[in-house]
């Protein structure tokens, strides 16, 4: 059985979770003994993009090519890339689970009549099944989800799946692109140029209740920027608190995130915080609790005051990264 | 306007998960139910919406055991106006399986909207809501966190990474629920008194075929115990030792 990897570009450059989409897609391919082919949805003139995803680990590159694919266009990639998957002997169709990712994979999981596993962070292949592991219960639990059905859908943890090299180039070709126009993306208010987002930083710095008022913000946004591109997180209390926006919420009703490192200021680490990032590979917790629970989850602590802490730490760091 | 809210009953987001003795569930006792957070979204936006338009109806949907009912009441007391329970021994893992029979009970209900919360809190599918609208061949927006409506046109806001996109549709249409769209009311007592008189429909959910089967349910690794360092800004030099020579994320 082949395996489909859709893939996400943004104004025409592929986002780094398609590199992880791709190389899963290979992995899963060869245990199945298939081939992976990786569908690019964009504006015309794709095709160097596309072409570099042979070496990332597909054997084809379908391009899909609209004007109207510019931004997300969420019938239009639906309809593309159902009618692909439904060609090619596919047994799986990955998708990043990114915000996009997220909207697209029912969509096309509907349209093929297929199960559909969100969020997973493996895929495994034995005894002619395919099987999704995935975090539910907010990361409390693991469930195993078995596919009885033909072809299923699944959509991958961004920055869960490794990006790998095939040392090879694949063939780029096109496909057809089927438009349909019911729900239009009009446009994308960015957020401010440069701000990085949680979901995708390899740092995130946040903080919580322990900053004591908006303002002091400025201390974790200090650090964020000693560490070069780390993103500012915050708790569910101070997004719930209106100090920060939502878009910054690190948790269960916020994002989940799996960074490198992931810094933990004056966040005494509740049950729905630590769902959303107790995936990351190291966790520094700050916090004048020592019997905080984000100490339980934590690779390293320090505690103590944050207002003298955070500030010595930024200037380490900065001193650190500059030598 | 006529509006359905489809809700999902789940275990308090609190709740210390067990593993039951099957190895792919959890153990229910002593478990307290709430509805899905995410769907308290859904069920302001429908109350306002109704309102707004000076009359119509809010249906609230649940699919699952008997017990839904308790979680539909709590709906009708924040002011729905009736409730369908698509009655089912357990709430399939097979996302496709649920969205089909939601879809059933949905088709010929003559809605201007259908409401979801962006995703449940206890299975973590994003799903049901935009399989629904594709099974009904309707548009579809997800994780909305703000909505115009507006002469059967829809202009609504939706979270991605590192901005928002500014989405356009017709109605009717589906539309999943993000935090921060509102803030859900709670039930006041007149409305709770109210609630017990409101009807709840209870019939077989037309379920589809469960091709997604949970073979096991585990908890998770423990994140090895880590180390407090030191206290105060003393212990910042040996943290980023630390971070560069053994964490190697410097």
């Amino acid at each position: 059985m082949n395996v489909l990897a859709v893939t996400e570009q943004r104004d025409g450059a592929l986002r780094k979770t398609s590199h992880e989409v791709v190389w899963a897609a290979r992995l899963l391919a060869d245990a199945m003994g298939g081939t992976v082919d990786a569908l690019v949805l964009g504006a015309p003139g794709m095709d160097a993009a596309g072409a570099k995803l042979g070496e990332a680990g597909a054997d084809r590159v379908l391009v899909a090519e609209d004007a109207s694919f510019v931004k997300y266009a969420p019938c239009g990639y639906a309809a593309t890339a159902a009618a692909v998957a439904k060609t090619g002997g596919y047994g799986v169709v990955l998708v990043a689970a990114t915000a996009g990712g997220r909207d697209l994979a029912p969509r096309i999981a509907a349209r093929l009549d297929a199960p559909l596993a969100t969020d997973a962070t493996g895929v495994s292949f034995a005894d002619g099944k395919v099987t999704a592991s995935r975090p539910v219960y907010a990361g409390r639990a693991i469930q195993q989800l078995r596919f009885d059905a033909p072809v299923a859908v699944i959509s991958l943890r961004p920055n869960t799946f490794a990006p790998g090299s095939a040392g090879k180039a694949g063939t780029v070709s096109k496909v057809a692109a089927v438009t349909a126009a019911r729900v239009v993306v009009r446009e994308v208010k960015a957020a401010e140029p440069g701000k990085l987002d949680v979901a995708e930083a390899s740092v995130v710095v946040s903080g919580g209740r322990g900053l004591k008022g908006p303002e002091h913000f400025a201390l974790i946004e200090n650090l964020a920027r000693a560490f070069g591109s780390a993103a500012v997180g915050a708790s569910r209390a101070v997004v719930d608190a209106g100090w920060r926006p939502h878009a910054e919420q690190v948790g269960q009703t916020g994002k989940t995130v799996s960074p490198q490192l992931y810094v933990a200021v004056g966040i005494s680490g509740a049950i729905q915080h630590l769902a959303g990032m107790r995936t990351a590979k190291v966790i520094v917790a700050i916090n004048k609790d020592k019997d905080a629970p984000i100490f339980q989850v934590a690779d390293y602590g320090i505690v103590g005051d944050l207002f003298e802490i955070v500030p010595r730490l930024t200037e380490e760091i900065a001193r650190a990264r500059a030598g | 306007m006529k509006i359905a809210v489809c809700i999902k009953r789940v275990p308090d987001t609190e709740t210390r998960i067990r593993i039951a003795g099957d190895g792919a569930s959890i153990d229910e006792t002593g478990v307290k139910f709430i509805i899905n957070p995410y769907d308290e979204f859904a069920v302001e936006e429908a109350l306002q919406r109704r309102d707004k338009a000076g009359g119509g109806e809010v249906v609230v949907i649940a699919l699952g055991p008997d017990a839904g009912q308790e979680t539909i009441r709590s709906v009708l007391a924040m002011g729905a106006d009736r409730g369908v329970l698509l009655k089912a021994e357990r709430i399939p893992a097979d996302a496709l399986a649920v969205a089909k029979a939601l879809a059933a009970e949905l088709k010929d209900g003559g809605y201007d909207l259908v409401l979801f919360g962006k995703m449940a809190a206890d299975d973590y599918h994003h799903g049901v809501g935009p399989m629904v609208a594709e099974l009904l061949d309707l548009p579809c927006v997800t994780a909305i966190s703000k909505l115009e409506l507006e002469g059967g046109k829809g202009v609504a806001e939706r979270e991605i990474e590192g901005g928002v996109e500014v989405v356009e549709f017709a109605l009717p249409a589906v539309l999943t629920a993000e935090k921060g769209l509102n803030t859900p009311r709670y039930p006041a007592l007149k409305g709770i008194m109210a609630a017990k008189k409101k009807p709840i429909e209870i019939k077989p959910a037309a379920l589809g075929e469960a091709r997604a089967i949970v073979t096991s349910l585990s908890l998770p690794p423990d994140r090895k115990a880590g180390r407090i360092v030191g206290e105060g800004p003393d212990a910042v030099p040996e943290l980023v030792r630390l971070l560069r020579t053994e964490a190697k994320v410097l």
